[in-house]
């Protein structure tokens, strides 16, 4: 039965820095004024993707833009009905977000609540002058009126397939994979 | 790629119960809401439609205003009562008081009474979580997490240090909890003061007892000194205050016995000049303040934990 559990590579280990150096290009083609702008991450996922970005645009321009990380625990809409629970991470935006072009950075864009409540904890910072979203997967599924202004790839998924994004700093390779959602236990969708 | 935990408790009575991965994990939730603490809107949503009610039988401070604080930047409602301006003045019985509270939808009542086990009696016949802000002697499970995360803030570590626990032991919720606690996560705990104040039962719960404040205090990396509770008290437990000062006193002479960094740690009310002197406490080791700090993180981790706890499976 197990060896019939397929896995698709969506970005193999080769593509995953181009799509990164992509977005870091197209974020920059929208916000010329690299010194107004922002890159925060969602954690944990999205934080890994922020510290990609943020390097590859030093690698380009030789500037580090100001970035951050938030967890998004406690803005959860289904916080009393997940169980066990997330633990929370801290959140680390040290410096004023007002008047700032804010990139809110996520791994996987799926239902759209995520990013809702990233939105509504950046909001609790400051007042950003506006914010766009860059995700690396855009999985469909939207349950909520949101939608992405840099993504790497669309990937047309069903809910009982998992997104996976690998990290080299956590997971020892980059990469990208869809799977069935029984191939791995404790997988929650992003 | 999230770390996960299951939190099968309803209520916080005891630190007893929980296993040391649950305190740890109660310590680091407690430490990323440290950061909230420090935001110019110190807001989050997490709790809201939530009711938190404060029910204090004993006269309170900072536990009280710290829970209340916790509460409301959780974005929870909080009702306080204090018993001398309510019907339990007219004798109206702790549970009947509670059930006509809970009544009203209360999700998590915070509880101090002055009778040990008033907090697991109600935890018991409540839907309710009940957390105990302190019950009599028994325990004071808040102001030991606080106490702890206070000192793994210091000393950047949570288990092989010595921590000496200065004074009314006997008459101490906070120093059961704190025993408890720091021996859970692999601690030296030492109660030192006079005989009086220190039953031996305490050695088979893994404490150390010293009757001298410099073997007590020799080499500790922590010293707590704690309130001389003279209410919960008669006489006998000492000759005079001044006697008793002069050879418990965490004063600056005795301070030295301890190690050259520790902390100097009171959970207050201070009695200045009896347990523990005024310089002592104005000192840059003490760290009374980063206590009560600490004590409103602490205090939402415990909300979030206990409210939150799911049942659904996602």
């Amino acid at each position: 039965m197990s060896k019939s559990k397929k896995e698709i590579i969506i970005i193999d280990e080769k593509t995953f820095p181009r799509v990164i150096n992509r977005i870091a290009h197209e974020i920059m083609e929208k916000n010329p004024d690299l010194s107004d702008l922002v890159l925060i991450g969602i954690k944990k996922g999205g934080s890994l993707l922020k510290e990609r970005i943020k390097n590859a645009i030093k690698k380009m321009e030789g500037i580090e833009v100001l970035s951050g990380d938030i967890d998004i625990t406690m803005y959860r809409d289904d916080i009393f009905k997940i169980s066990p629970k997330h633990k929370i991470e801290t959140t680390e935006l040290l410096f004023s977000i007002d008047d700032k072009n804010v990139v809110l950075i996520d791994d996987v864009l799926f239902t759209g609540r995520t990013v809702r409540a990233g939105i509504d904890a950046i909001f609790d910072f400051g007042r950003p002058k506006r914010i766009q979203l860059a995700v690396l997967i855009d999985r469909g599924h939207r349950e909520l009126p949101i939608q992405a202004d840099f993504v790497g790839k669309v990937v047309p998924t069903s809910r009982k397939e998992i997104v996976e994004v690998m990290f080299k700093e956590v997971d020892g390779k980059d990469g990208v994979v869809l799977r069935e959602k029984n191939d791995r236990k404790n997988k929650v969708e992003s | 790629m999230t770390e996960k935990i299951k939190w099968n408790h309803k209520d916080l009575v005891s630190l007893e119960p929980l296993s040391k991965e649950e305190l740890i994990y109660i310590l680091e939730t407690a430490k990323s809401f440290e950061e909230v603490l420090k935001r110019d809107v110190k807001k989050v949503p997490t709790l809201r439609g939530k009711s938190v009610l404060t029910l204090f039988y004993e006269p309170s401070t900072r536990t009280r205003t710290s829970f209340e604080m916790a509460a409301k930047i959780l974005s929870a409602d909080t009702i306080n009562i204090s018993t001398s301006a309510s019907s339990v003045s007219k004798g109206e019985t702790l549970l009947d008081t509670v059930k006509n509270l809970e009544a009203m939808s209360i999700d998590a009542i915070i509880i101090r009474h002055s009778f040990s086990g008033a907090a697991e009696f109600l935890s018991k016949r409540v839907k309710a979580s009940v957390i105990n802000g302190g019950d009599g002697r028994h325990e004071h499970p808040t102001q030991a997490l606080l106490d702890i995360l206070t000192i793994w803030e210091y000393k950047n570590i949570l288990s092989g240090l010595k921590i000496a626990i200065v004074g009314d032991i006997l008459h101490s919720r906070v120093a059961r909890s704190n025993l408890i606690a720091l021996k859970k996560l692999g601690n030296e705990v030492r109660f030192v003061g006079p005989a009086t104040f220190i039953p031996e039962t305490f050695r088979e719960l893994g404490a150390e007892i010293y009757y001298n404040l410099e073997e007590g205090l020799y080499d500790a990396d922590v010293v707590m000194a704690l309130r001389i509770q003279k209410e919960r008290m008669g006489s006998g437990f000492y000759p005079t205050e001044r006697e008793y000062a002069r050879c418990f006193s965490i004063n600056k002479n005795s301070i030295n016995f301890a190690k050259k960094d520790a902390i100097i740690m009171h959970p207050g009310p201070v009695n200045r000049g009896l347990e523990i002197t005024s310089d002592v406490l104005d000192d840059k080791r003490c760290v009374v303040l980063d206590q009560v700090t600490k004590g409103v993180a602490v205090r939402m981790a415990v909300l979030y934990l206990l409210l939150t706890g799911g049942k659904v499976e996602n």
